[in-house]
């Protein structure tokens, strides 16, 4: 059966360093962190990466105070996406405009404060907000956006863990190609910094990232890695059918040929290198491509002592004698934006199509020798021979794998 | 309290939930909602910060006496001064 061509026409996003794709980029190739120390409820200082976006740029104080942190990224990465694509959104036809955002989790951070708020009146439940279940329904992200851009299509999130940010996009490939809708606003966001009890779940695991520079924290592949920087932020992409993006003369950033989600169904937690490989190897098959064929794959890696070398165990089988693949993480500059991450990630890479540069992962003072995988870049940016397809891969909890191939659209 | 000294009360609950609305100039006489963008969603906002802030409860089938700031100084009123 012929598919259609789905093609990235606009980026949307907020990271912890930077809020515009261009201010993102710049920041990744001259190795610039955005991790910061804040004050967390409970646990005092924690490393976290917060993002400092303008969200009175698309809401309104009220909106603000009666909605969600994860609601008020994706309205500002919707926007800028939809800003970004160049279309006159005023005369879509809003009923068919699909919203797919990825989210690792959704209403900790609200139930939390809920609970903090009715400790203050000795846990009398009248004192609970009834804005509690509006911020907490898992499609909040998804439906603010909704009701910000009068969206009136399909509206809601993916629940993937930390590989949601691939998931949104891939499900916004596939309503496309089944004709669900005309046009997508997909990726994935977090808030994860609000709550505690992701920061302190990970610590209980000790999987919770320490270190007197918090810019040197979150350090995938190095030796002294002890564990995840969790961050917030959001990467929302438009996607549309190729001949929709041609008949208006969009811009493309490129195209979605490839794309694989499988399950390890062997650990709550721990990840499971055979099933990675065999979903990156899926990935390529649909793709069209061989390995060889790919010239960045993106690192899920999170700085936790197994899962990096579980995944460059992967990664070191699927492109064995790939002389033209580099390997990159971001990780060591944002931290870990759980839901945002895999979005987030993608768009780091995907100006490498126009520059050549592939950006570093950093914080690599000494390369662990069980992640020396062959063109790993490490601290350094480096001019390419060629970008012409970016894998990017991105995993979570409960053993959910996915990766997802983008190629240098050509007609 | 006052009438005058409860319809601040109300006016600062209000400035408070709704932030981006003019609060310097609330005809008394006319419904809140007429003269300000708030919903069904902002006036429990305004029983929530009433019993919170001030230990005022207002049962839900006077929530209708909540419609002006006259209408909730004359309501609240003696229901503050109750408390005293």
């Amino acid at each position: 059966m012929q598919q259609s061509r789905i093609v990235i026409t606009g980026v949307g996003l907020t990271s912890p360093n930077g809020n515009s794709l261009e201010e993102y980029r710049k920041n990744l190739l001259e190795g610039k962190a955005g991790v910061s120390r804040i004050e967390m409820r409970y646990m005092g200082d924690v490393l976290a990466g917060v993002c400092d976006f303008d969200a009175l740029r698309y809401q309104k104080r009220k909106e603000l105070r009666v909605g969600t942190r994860a609601g008020s990224i994706s309205i500002y990465c919707a926007r800028e996406a939809v800003a970004d694509c160049g279309i006159d959104f005023e005369s879509v036809d809003k009923s068919r405009v699909g919203i797919y955002v990825g989210t690792t989790e959704h209403g900790n951070v609200e139930t939390e404060n809920e609970v903090y708020n009715i400790s203050q009146f000795d846990y009398d439940t009248k004192y609970w907000s009834h804005h509690h279940n509006p911020r907490t329904v898992s499609n909040n992200p998804a439906g603010e956006a909704s009701l910000n851009l009068k969206v009136t299509g399909p509206a809601y999130t993916v629940g993937a863990a930390c590989a949601a940010g691939n998931l949104g996009l891939i499900h916004a490939v596939q309503m496309l190609r089944l004709g669900e809708v005309d046009f997508a606003i997909a990726g994935g966001v977090s808030e994860s910094i609000q709550t505690f009890g992701i920061f302190a779940g990970f610590k209980s695991q000790g999987a919770l990232a320490e270190h007197e520079d918090p810019s040197k924290a979150s350090r995938p592949f190095d030796t002294d890695r002890n564990g995840i920087v969790v961050s917030e932020g959001g990467c929302l992409y438009t996607v549309e059918r190729l001949e929709d993006a041609l008949e208006r003369g969009a811009k493309i950033y490129g195209e979605v040929v490839g794309y694989h989600v499988n399950s390890d169904a062997t650990d709550y937690v721990l990840p499971n290198p055979e099933r990675q490989a065999e979903c990156m190897r899926a990935a390529l098959k649909r793709a069209g491509m061989q390995a060889s064929d790919i010239h960045i794959v993106n690192t899920h890696a999170t700085a936790t002592p197994m899962g990096d070398i579980q995944e460059c165990e992967a990664i070191g089988e699927v492109f064995a004698d790939c002389p033209e693949t580099h390997i990159n993480n971001t990780k060591g500059y944002i931290g870990h934006a759980m839901g945002a991450a895999g979005s987030l990630e993608l768009a780091g890479n995907l100006p490498s199509f126009d520059d050549g540069m592939v950006h570093p992962t950093i914080n690599v003072d000494n390369l662990d020798p069980k992640c020396a995988l062959p063109n790993l870049v490490l601290n350094k940016p480096v001019k390419a021979k060629q970008v012409d397809a970016i894998l990017n891969n991105s995993f979570g909890m409960l053993g959910i794998n996915s990766a997802l191939i983008i190629k240098r659209f050509t007609k | 309290m006052t009438n005058e000294e409860c319809k601040q009360v109300v006016i600062d609950i209000i400035a408070e939930i709704a932030p981006d609305e003019d609060v310097s100039d609330i005809n008394p006489d006319v419904a809140l909602r007429e003269q300000l963008d708030l919903d069904s969603m902002d006036f429990l906002d305004i029983v929530m910060e009433l019993r919170k802030k001030h230990g005022i409860e207002v049962p839900e089938a006077d929530y209708g006496e909540l419609a002006s700031l006259g209408s909730c100084a004359a309501y609240l009123t003696p229901k503050f001064n109750a408390l005293v």
